[in-house]
């Protein structure tokens, strides 16, 4: 119970220094945005990344952001390329947009060459011609074909003119149904001028114009390496983290929502530290595919050598007659039954060469086999499990109130209880993840180690979840509820000890797998 | 009057009022034939490829054009060659043997509400006038065989800008 929450409130209280950081880190020596959140503290002016450096391994450096905090962000930036380069904020917006919000390379090319980079990014400077409706006569729309008098009309600056119920249609189209944004195209074929913010408005409502800022917000996100949206349903937050792809071989980037919501930076799947993405993406393939059933198959079975048919033997003597074809062999050397002279029920050609070569690979597989069960066997208990335990917060409180009222015990004494099913739950999904990654392990020195901490948290999570079973009538005891407080705290207490020796490994590459996590070559099927 | 009524009716007409006098004003392109267009929701024409490309000499193809309400904005209309008798489907490494056509344009990324029936016609006449492959897309049995998806919803992979 303590060091969870020590944890989480270290946390947080990072996350108020950080905020504050944001806008100095445009000061530090005009580096890319994204090095901002560097794993390496020693060239970086910033005091929360310093408090980051926290002797916990299995801890990565991250902030979570509210819908506001994003826009907040976002209007700071667009200030201060306004206040730079001496333009308008939509004209900025569009400029960060184009950059990918990288402020430092944006003022840099602008710089270097102001022109390119606003024809690049496609918008109009002069001030002098702002964004309008026109009514030119002998105008032939090229999308309705309409071409009425006084049709009214509009085109940006690449001059592909549209009548204003196209251009209005065909924008409500990219915005209400395809949910595009920064990047809307101009309506001509070929042509990458995108639409600015002001042309918009011209051309669409005001709700429409909303919805373009909603999805702005959102493209702000997703253009930047460092933020990702909680995946939480309902949730809209944003987490920022500085781990990069590559060094997701080396680090388990875990983070926790403001909503509760646990999840990986590197993959957005949920929590599932120790494994590493590359280890988890496998894992969930070969579970999910049926690689496995070819395995059996190619462990118990072997094929009729005249039809092909598939054999399973489950009893009886090795001379073979192939119900299909009738085709008559042995089992053993898989050759003709005929051919076995005399010395029938016995095969004696049993240790030539290409005999053995058979056996081994049939026994290979097998063991192979075997090994995959075995891990998947309990990698699918805690699975299920950590199923059960998703009625298991309803059922936590039932029993909360339930034992209230029979010790009489004030809400505030029952809390132990609801740590007592967080850490179950969350021990139970770092277990999970501990038997796909030793399927993946190679055994060395540090296996064992390994082992031992998998089985003390296992043993630990077990006993507290039979405690945590039991009846009203004994759950009132106070010892139990001494108890029960002990092996939540020791399980938090057990967890986090093997998070931060996997981690530890990872991160100085003392983990050998047998599978390669870099280029998604595998060693074994 | 959606959009899409409207600017079909637009077309039609424009192909029509000059149909009858077509060897002279070669509205369609050569080639390109309106085979029905009783409605606005569905089009057939017929094309050859005119040189002398001989994988598809002497043939005439038929396509199939599906609009929707809000043609030429929004869904892209969809496109496919139909088998008939004297009408084959075309080799092509891009054309399956069911008649979907794998094409940029027919795509909800390569579409622009500029195009029309007759661009779309033009660039797959010479889609095929261009191609020296006598052979079907890769895995175009297991594609046949698999796919329920409409042509438009495909995510078709542009791997190869050269045919």
């Amino acid at each position: 119970m303590d060091s969870d929450e020590d944890f989480l409130s270290t946390v947080s209280s990072d996350d108020d220094i950080m905020l504050d950081d944001s806008e100095n880190d445009d000061m530090s020596n005009g580096d890319e945005f994204d090095d901002a959140f560097d794993e390496d503290p020693d060239d970086e002016p910033d005091m929360g990344l310093q408090k980051q450096k926290t002797p916990v391994a299995y801890d990565v450096g991250y902030k979570v952001y509210s819908p506001g905090d994003i826009q907040k962000q976002q209007e700071e930036m667009m200030n201060e390329v306004n206040m730079i380069l001496e333009m308008s904020k939509e004209d900025a917006a569009i400029l960060l947009r184009h950059f990918r919000w990288n402020k430092e390379r944006l003022i840099e090319d602008f710089m270097d060459n102001s022109d390119k980079v606003v024809e690049a990014a496609g918008i109009v400077t002069s001030v002098a011609n702002p964004p309008q409706l026109e009514t030119l006569s002998e105008f032939m729309c090229d999308i309705c074909c309409d071409d009425d008098e006084g049709l009214r009309s509009f085109a940006m600056k690449c001059g592909h003119r549209y009548c204003v119920n196209c251009y209005r249609h065909y924008l409500t189209q990219k915005i209400r149904e395809e949910g595009e944004a920064a990047r809307i195209q101009c309506p001509a074929e070929g042509c990458s001028r995108i639409i600015d913010a002001r042309s918009l408005d011209l051309l669409v409502t005001p709700e429409l114009s909303d919805r373009y800022q909603e999805l702005l917000n959102r493209t702000y996100v997703e253009d930047k390496d460092t933020l990702k949206w909680c995946p939480a349903p309902d949730c809209e937050n944003a987490v920022e983290c500085g781990i990069k792809k590559k060094d997701l071989d080396k680090v388990v980037p875990t983070v926790a929502c403001g909503c509760g919501y646990r999840f990986c930076f590197g993959c957005i799947l949920s929590d599932h530290q120790p494994a590493p993405c590359e280890l988890v993406k496998r894992w969930l393939k070969k579970c999910a595919d049926d690689s496995e059933t070819a395995n059996w198959i190619s462990a118990n079975t072997k094929e009729c050598p005249k039809c092909n048919s598939t054999i399973e033997k489950n009893g009886g003597c090795n001379h073979m007659t192939c119900r299909k074809c009738k085709h008559e062999f042995c089992w053993m050397c898989m050759g003709l039954w005929s051919e076995h002279g005399t010395s029938w029920y016995n095969c004696n050609r049993f240790e030539e060469k290409s005999g053995t070569d058979a056996r081994d690979a049939q026994a290979k597989s097998r063991v192979s086999l075997e090994r995959y069960l075995h891990y998947y066997n309990r990698y699918a208990n805690h699975e299920q499990s950590a199923r059960l335990d998703k009625d298991m917060y309803t059922k936590t409180e039932k029993k909360m109130v339930q034992l209230q009222s029979a010790s009489g015990m004030s809400w505030i004494e029952v809390q132990y209880l609801n740590s007592a099913s967080q850490a179950l739950q969350t021990c139970r999904q770092t277990l999970k993840w501990t038997y796909a990654f030793a399927f993946y392990l190679a055994r060395n020195n540090l296996t064992e180690i390994f082992e031992d901490n998998q089985k003390d948290l296992e043993f630990a999570a077990e006993n507290l979840s039979e405690m945590f079973e039991k009846p009203i009538s004994e759950l009132a005891d106070s010892k139990l509820k001494v108890d029960i407080m002990d092996k939540t705290s020791y399980c938090n207490k057990r967890r986090l000890i093997l998070l931060q020796d996997t981690a530890e490994n990872l991160a100085n590459g003392r983990w050998t797998f047998n599978v390669d996590l870099k280029n998604g070559q595998s060693g074994r099927q | 009057m959606s959009l899409g009524t409207k600017r079909l009716g637009k077309e039609l007409t424009k192909v029509l009022i000059r149909f009858p006098c077509e060897q002279i004003q070669k509205t369609l392109p050569p080639g390109i034939t309106l085979v029905k267009a009783d409605d606005l929701q569905e089009w057939l024409l017929d094309i050859q490829v005119l040189d002398q490309n001989p994988i598809y000499a002497g043939e005439t193809y038929r396509l199939k054009f599906r609009f929707g309400k809000q043609y030429p904005i929004g869904i892209t209309p969809e496109v496919v060659f139909t088998k008939q008798e004297n009408r084959p489907i075309p080799m092509h490494p891009h054309i399956y043997s069911n008649g979907i056509i794998c094409l940029d344009l027919l795509g909800s990324s390569g579409w622009s509400p500029v195009q029309n029936v007759e661009s779309v016609c033009m660039s797959i006449q010479s889609m095929l006038t261009g191609n020296t492959k006598n052979h079907r897309p890769e895995g175009d049995a297991d594609f046949v065989s698999t796919n329920k998806a409409r042509p438009k919803d495909i995510e078709f992979y542009y791997h190869d800008n050269e045919v």
